[in-house]
C-alpha cells in the first residue's frame, strides 16, 4: 500500500514540470503579461519599461545622475518623509476605526485601543512616526540648503517645500490634541493661546481694539481668530472635532496635493540637483 | 560627583547657555577642517554619548526627563542633526580643498554619468524603506505611546509645554509678547525661508556640498537653525520647569522657586531713572524713546550699516535695492531675538515699547 503510494508520488514528480518551466509558464501567461508589460528588468529596455509602465515608479525619471542617487548626497530624507507620510496615513486610517472624536469617548477609546486591541501598536507607530517625520522634514530641508539645491531653476520648489514643512508641523500639532489627555489639552492650550495675540485679528493683539463701530468692538473674545480656531473660548469638545477634521481630512488633502506638485516639479526642474 | 553636577547647574544660566552655544557655533565654523576629520568626529560622538550617560547615571532628575517617551525625539534630533551636520561639513571641506586646487567637486565626477533608476535608485529606496519600517516597528514595540490622565480644564499642569518642536517659539515668549513671539516672528521665519532662493543670488555652490563658496548663506541659516531653533528646543525640554523658570539640567524642579522679577521698561529707565521727571500720562509721549529706538533699528540702522561695512555695500550693488532691503529686514528681525535676550540679561529690560493699553509691547 505504502509502496504503491510512494511510487505514485514519484510518478507525479517525474511528470511535473521543472521550476524554471513553471516560472516561464507564469511569466508568459496572459495574467502576468496583462499586469507587467515587460520582462525581468535586467536589460536596458526592460529597465526603462519597468519605470515607465508602473504608475508608482513613474514618479521617477528613467535615468538619474549618478551623483544624485547616492545616499551621502541626498541622505534619503525626502523619500523617508514621504514614506513616513504614507505610514501615518495607513496607521491613521486604522486608528479612525477605533476612535470617536467626542469629549465623552475620545480618551476611553484610546485606553481601549491600548487595553483590548490585539497587537494594537498602530498608535505607537503613528506617534513615533509623526515625531520622526518632523525631524526627517527638517533634515531634508537642511540637506537641500547645504547642497544649494534651491538655486535656479528650483526656487519655487523650495517655496513649496517650506509650505510642506509648515503643513507637517500643522499635521503634528492638530494630531496632538486627539488623545484628549492632559498633555494633549494643555499643549494645545499653550499653542493656540498665541492666536489671541494676532495683530488685528485676535482680541489681545495690537490694533484689535481699534476695529470698532460706534464704540462696539468687532474683535472680541467671542469673535476673534482664537475663537474660530477653538470653536469656543478654551479647548473643549468643539475644538476636538475641529482638530479631528483638520487632522484627518483638510491638512492631509493639502499635504498630498502639495506633495504631488513638489515631486512633479523635482522632475520638471531637472531632477535631483547636481553640479553643472 | 554632586559637586560636578552642582557646578554645572550653577554655571548654566540662560545667558551662559546662549553664550556657550554661540561659542560652539563659532568653533564649528572656524575649526571645520579639524572636527570634520572622522577620527576627531568619533571622539566628539563619544563625548556626547558620555555626557548623556554620565547625566543619566548620576542625576535622577535628568534621567526622569530624558526617559520620557515623548523626549526620545529630542535625542533623535540632537544626534541626527549632529551626524548630518558632520556629513555635510565633511563633504563641504573635502570639496573646498579640491576647489582650492582647481579641481571640480567630488559630485562632478559622477554627475555626468546617468544610471538607470531601476535598479540603482529603486533598490536604495527599497532598502531605506525596509530599514525605516523595521526601526519604526521596533521603536513602537519597545516604547508605549504615553497617555496621561483624561483631559480636564480643572487642573493645569505646571509647566505646560507646547509640543517639543514649538519649544523654540515658547522660549521666545520669555523675551517677546505673544503677538511677536507667537505670530509675527513665526510668520517671518516662514516668509524668510521662502525668500532664501530669491535673496541668495550667488550662482556658485548649486548641487554640491561646499562651505567656502557660500559662507554668507550658510552661516546665517545655520545660526538660525542651530542657535535659535535646535538649542532652544533642548533648553525648553531640559531647563524650563514650573512657572517656566530656568533650572539647571540636574536641578530639581522646585515648584516654589522664587525668581526676582525686576524687569524694567525702557520708558521708565529714561523718564524716571535718567530724567527723573516721572512717566508722562500720554502713552505715545511716554513711549517716544522706544519708538525712536525701534524706528532707528528698522529704518536708520540699515543705511548706516550699509555705509560702514564694505561687504554690505558690495551686496547692495549686486542685489539691487529691493532684494537688499528685504535681506536686511529679515536679518534685523532674526537678530532682534538675541538682542532682546542680551538686553534682558544685561539691564533687565522688559519692554522697549510698552503700551499694554492696546496690547502693543515690543
Amino acid at each position: 500500500m505504502l509502496d504503491k503510494l510512494k511510487k505514485k508520488i514519484d510518478e507525479i514528480f517525474a511528470q511535473s514540470p521543472s521550476p524554471e518551466a513553471v516560472k516561464k509558464a507564469i511569466a508568459e501567461g496572459q495574467v502576468w503579461k496583462s499586469i507587467f508589460r515587460h520582462g525581468y528588468p535586467d536589460t536596458p529596455r526592460n529597465r526603462v519599461m519597468a519605470v515607465l509602465s508602473n504608475v508608482f515608479l513613474h514618479l521617477h525619471p528613467v535615468k538619474a545622475r549618478h551623483s544624485g542617487v547616492k545616499m551621502s548626497y541626498t541622505w534619503c530624507m525626502g523619500g523617508l518623509s514621504f514614506f513616513l507620510f504614507l505610514n501615518l496615513t495607513v496607521t491613521g486610517i486604522l486608528l479612525m476605526f477605533y476612535y470617536r472624536p467626542t469629549a465623552e469617548y475620545a480618551y476611553y477609546d484610546i485606553v481601549a485601543l491600548r487595553e483590548h486591541v490585539p497587537l494594537g501598536i498602530m498608535r505607537e507607530i503613528h506617534r513615533w512616526g509623526a515625531h520622526a517625520m518632523v525631524i526627517a522634514v527638517w533634515l531634508h530641508m537642511f540637506r537641500v540648503f547645504m547642497t544649494g539645491s534651491y538655486k535656479p531653476p528650483r526656487e519655487f520648489n523650495w517655496v513649496i517645500g517650506v509650505i510642506l514643512l509648515v503643513i507637517t508641523l500643522l499635521l503634528s500639532f492638530t494630531g496632538y490634541l486627539l488623545p484628549w489627555d492632559q498633555l494633549a489639552m494643555w499643549a494645545i492650550t499653550v499653542g493656540t493661546n498665541m492666536a489671541r495675540a494676532t495683530p488685528f485679528m485676535g482680541y489681545e493683539g495690537p490694533g484689535a481694539s481699534m476695529i470698532q463701530i460706534g464704540g462696539v468692538h468687532l474683535v472680541n473674545g467671542g469673535s476673534d481668530i482664537h475663537f474660530a480656531l477653538l470653536g469656543g473660548h478654551f479647548v473643549s469638545e468643539a475644538t476636538l472635532i475641529r482638530f479631528y477634521v483638520l487632522h484627518c481630512v483638510v491638512v492631509p488633502i493639502v499635504a498630498a496635493t502639495l506633495m504631488a506638485i513638489h515631486f512633479w516639479r523635482v522632475r520638471k526642474d531637472g531632477g535631483i540637483s547636481g553640479p553643472l | 560627583m554632586h559637586y560636578i553636577l552642582d557646578a554645572i547647574d550653577f554655571v548654566l544660566q540662560p545667558w551662559s547657555y546662549f553664550l556657550f552655544s554661540v561659542i560652539a557655533f563659532w568653533a564649528m565654523i572656524k575649526y571645520r577642517e579639524k572636527w570634520t576629520e572622522p577620527a576627531f568626529a568619533v571622539k566628539l560622538l563619544w563625548g556626547a554619548i558620555g555626557a548623556i550617560v554620565f547625566s543619566m547615571v548620576y542625576s535622577v532628575h535628568f534621567r526622569e526627563i530624558a526617559s520620557l517617551p515623548d523626549n526620545v525625539p529630542i535625542f533623535l534630533m540632537v544626534f541626527s542633526v549632529g551626524f548630518f551636520t558632520w556629513l555635510s561639513f565633511r563633504q563641504g571641506v573635502l570639496n573646498d580643498r579640491r576647489i582650492a586646487q582647481g579641481q571640480p567637486p567630488i559630485e562632478k565626477e559622477t554627475s555626468d554619468k546617468k544610471v538607470y533608476v531601476w535598479p540603482d535608485l529603486v533598490y536604495i529606496e527599497f532598502i531605506a524603506t525596509v530599514v525605516a519600517g523595521v526601526v519604526l516597528l521596533i521603536w513602537s514595540l519597545c516604547l508605549h505611546a504615553p497617555l496621561e490622565q483624561a483631559a480636564t480644564p480643572a487642573w493645569t499642569p505646571n509647566p505646560s509645554k507646547a509640543p517639543w518642536y514649538f519649544l523654540g517659539l515658547q522660549e521666545m515668549l520669555v523675551y517677546y509678547d505673544p503677538w511677536l513671539a507667537g505670530v509675527v516672528f513665526p510668520t517671518l521665519i516662514i516668509v524668510g525661508l521662502m525668500a532664501i532662493p530669491y535673496i541668495d543670488k550667488n550662482p556658485k555652490g548649486a548641487g554640491y556640498y561646499t562651505f567656502n563658496e557660500r559662507k554668507l548663506a550658510i552661516i546665517p541659516f545655520l545660526f538660525g537653525f542651530f542657535i535659535l531653533w535646535v538649542t532652544l528646543i533642548f533648553l525648553g525640554t531640559f531647563m524650563r520647569g514650573p512657572g517656566w523658570n530656568f533650572f539647571g539640567p540636574y536641578e530639581n524642579w522646585d515648584l516654589h522657586k522664587v525668581v526676582v522679577l525686576n524687569n524694567v521698561n525702557l520708558s521708565e529707565y529714561i523718564w524716571v531713572r535718567i530724567l527723573g521727571i516721572g512717566l508722562p500720562s500720554n502713552f505715545l509721549l511716554r513711549e517716544i524713546w522706544g519708538f525712536l529706538a525701534v524706528g532707528f533699528y528698522l529704518i536708520g540702522l540699515p543705511p548706516l550699516l550699509t555705509k560702514k561695512i564694505p561687504l554690505l555695500q558690495e551686496l547692495l550693488e549686486k542685489m539691487g535695492v529691493v532684494r537688499y532691503g528685504i535681506l536686511i529686514f529679515l536679518f534685523l528681525s532674526m537678530a532682534a531675538l538675541p538682542i532682546k535676550m542680551v538686553l534682558r540679561w544685561l539691564i533687565n529690560l522688559k519692554y522697549i515699547v510698552a503700551i499694554p493699553e492696546i496690547f502693543f509691547n515690543i
